[in-house]
């Protein structure tokens, strides 16, 4: 068996894989909790929820209307956004210019709320997601056995999180956006609609995390609960990447995937708080994040 | 002088203005017509900038007249100011760090037919042609107040308000940036300028407003400055 570090390379690259995969949610998460704040300067609380969400509207359009996986993957990031534009044009709206922490409250208390209401209608129990026909099965790669649907959640968060790199970087869309996170008020001045912007950017952040709970939908089950204990991590993600920081939320959100994985195979009773500990020791040394620029 | 038209370009009219609860703008009135360059004089603190800000909506809270060629825009929000004709030079200029200098240049969207393409751009600003791929604050001041007037001459408005343009600057940008005007008043553009270098405004603008404390206080054209020299040296304290 060969075998690093003293460790069968199957062991370490199955870690690896589960690392790979946790970090493509943590980047999905982390990049719609970033360009929220970036723009909004709204601490989306809401975020873990909004996940949930789109698992479980990707569970429903299954169970009532019988619509499957891929067109469940366009419709429920879709009908969360939607969502998100009511929440910030029925509340979050009027908090922008107050201390984050309102936001912060709001989004939380929405949160508790949604996810009681669903706990109530569906209860705590998961329930079963299947995997599209077309991505069930493995492949042996040799050094490790693959499952098919996995290695597509990898591949549809690094297009995903590239699609929305290129919107911010390289389009005039983008370049409104960046603008108005240093001085809103100008890019106004200049004649560009910013409320819309404000609800435009807290829909996509809406709709990102909506598409990673369709994604998590068949490895995860669908759970009301499902987002709450993701949520943390993220924001952790989010922190050490550097709040606001596009790049940092998608990197940091890949690298410390794979960091918790390795620290599965080399100090399991690590695992659970590594990420945590990378935050205390970023917030010491770099306050500002890994990418984040210094205030 | 261009002849006056009988509606002003600008029209404010007993225009109040707040920060909060501190009432910063005492009901100001100022005419600017078709073509003009005004400036509008006074120390620190004296409501220039304010008046600037009320008239682009970035001072919400404020009461009184704003007309642009007969339109009311008190109670339009910002953005719909800007696209009602009004290009805005900020004071601090306002250039964005997130962003390259040809992507500052091409941010403001047109609000109207007619505005300067990017190569005529150029051709008046070739400096920023040569860093159009830097970081819009990595220019030199004088670069990025070349670049702040750059930005907003391409969308086609016709009533440029610019504040202290020259502040901070080497007298050779200011020399540059008093060129720049007067290229843009030759053009038949209306300008609006808040300057606290008498000596640039009296070069460049047709007539001038004194404020003092939120108000207007004195209002001259630029063949009676020689008159009244002594008495607005002390007004403005220079």
């Amino acid at each position: 068996m060969t075998t690093l570090f003293g460790l069968p390379i199957q062991a370490i690259s199955g870690q690896l894989l589960i690392g790979l995969i946790n970090g493509s949610f943590y980047a999905l998460l982390s990049l719609g909790l970033a360009i929220i704040f970036g723009l909004l300067r709204v601490i989306n609380f809401a975020h873990g929820t909004q996940y949930m969400l789109g698992a479980v509207t990707a569970w429903l359009l299954l169970t009532v209307l019988n619509i499957g996986f891929w067109p469940s993957l366009v419709l429920a990031p879709l009908i969360v956004a939607v969502a998100g534009l009511l929440i910030e044009r029925l509340f979050l709206r009027y908090l922008y210019g107050l201390d984050h922490l309102y936001s912060l409250l709001l989004t939380f208390g929405l949160a508790l709320m949604i996810e009681g209401l669903m706990r109530d209608g569906f209860g705590a129990a998961g329930k079963p997601y299947s995997p599209p026909a077309l991505l069930t099965g493995v492949v042996n790669l040799g050094f490790m056995i693959l499952p098919i649907y996995r290695g597509f959640v990898v591949v549809a968060s690094l297009i995903a999180c590239l699609s929305v790199w290129l919107l911010i970087e390289k389009t005039k869309l983008g370049a409104y956006l960046r603008a108005a996170t240093e001085n809103s008020g100008l890019v106004q001045a200049f004649g560009v609609n910013v409320p819309k912007l404000l609800t435009f950017t807290y829909m996509l952040g809406a709709g990102l995390a909506a598409l990673a709970g369709v994604l998590a939908a068949p490895i995860y089950q669908v759970s009301p609960l499902m987002g709450s204990n993701l949520i943390i991590i993220v924001f952790a993600v989010v922190v050490v990447g550097g709040m606001g920081s596009i790049m940092g939320a998608i990197v940091t959100g890949y690298a410390l995937g794979l960091l918790e994985g390795l620290t599965k195979v080399f100090y399991p009773q690590a695992s659970s708080i590594v990420i945590f500990v990378v935050m205390a020791i970023v917030l010491l040394v770099r306050p500002a994040g890994l990418f984040g620029r210094e205030a | 002088m261009t002849e006056p038209h009988p509606l002003p370009h600008l029209q404010v009219r007993g225009l109040n203005g707040w920060y909060g609860e501190s009432h910063v703008l005492h009901g100001v009135d100022i005419d600017v017509h078709e073509g003009e360059t005004v400036t509008l004089l006074g120390r620190n603190g004296a409501g220039k900038t304010s008046t600037l800000r009320a008239i682009t909506g970035l001072l919400k809270k404020r009461e009184g007249v704003i007309k642009l060629k007969g339109r009311d825009l008190i109670g339009l929000p910002t953005y719909q100011a800007a696209r009602a004709g009004i290009a805005y030079v900020p004071e601090e200029r306002g250039i964005f760090a997130g962003l390259s200098v040809a992507e500052n240049l091409t941010l403001p969207p047109k609000v109207a037919e007619g505005g300067m393409s990017v190569a005529e751009i150029y051709r008046l600003f070739p400096n920023l042609e040569e860093r159009r791929n830097s970081q819009g604050t990595k220019l030199s001041g004088g670069e990025q107040q070349m670049l702040a007037m750059a930005r907003v001459l391409r969308n086609g408005a016709r009533l440029l308000l610019l504040d202290e343009p020259t502040e901070g600057l080497a007298p050779v940008i200011v020399q540059r940036i008093g060129e720049v005007l007067r290229t843009l008043k030759a053009s038949g553009m209306t300008i609006l300028l808040v300057e606290q270098n008498f000596r640039f405004a009296r070069k460049v603008a047709d007539r001038f407003y004194v404020m003092e404390h939120g108000r207007v206080v004195d209002h001259l054209t630029a063949a009676e400055v020689p008159d009244r020299l002594a008495s607005l040296q002390t007004q403005l304290g220079v």
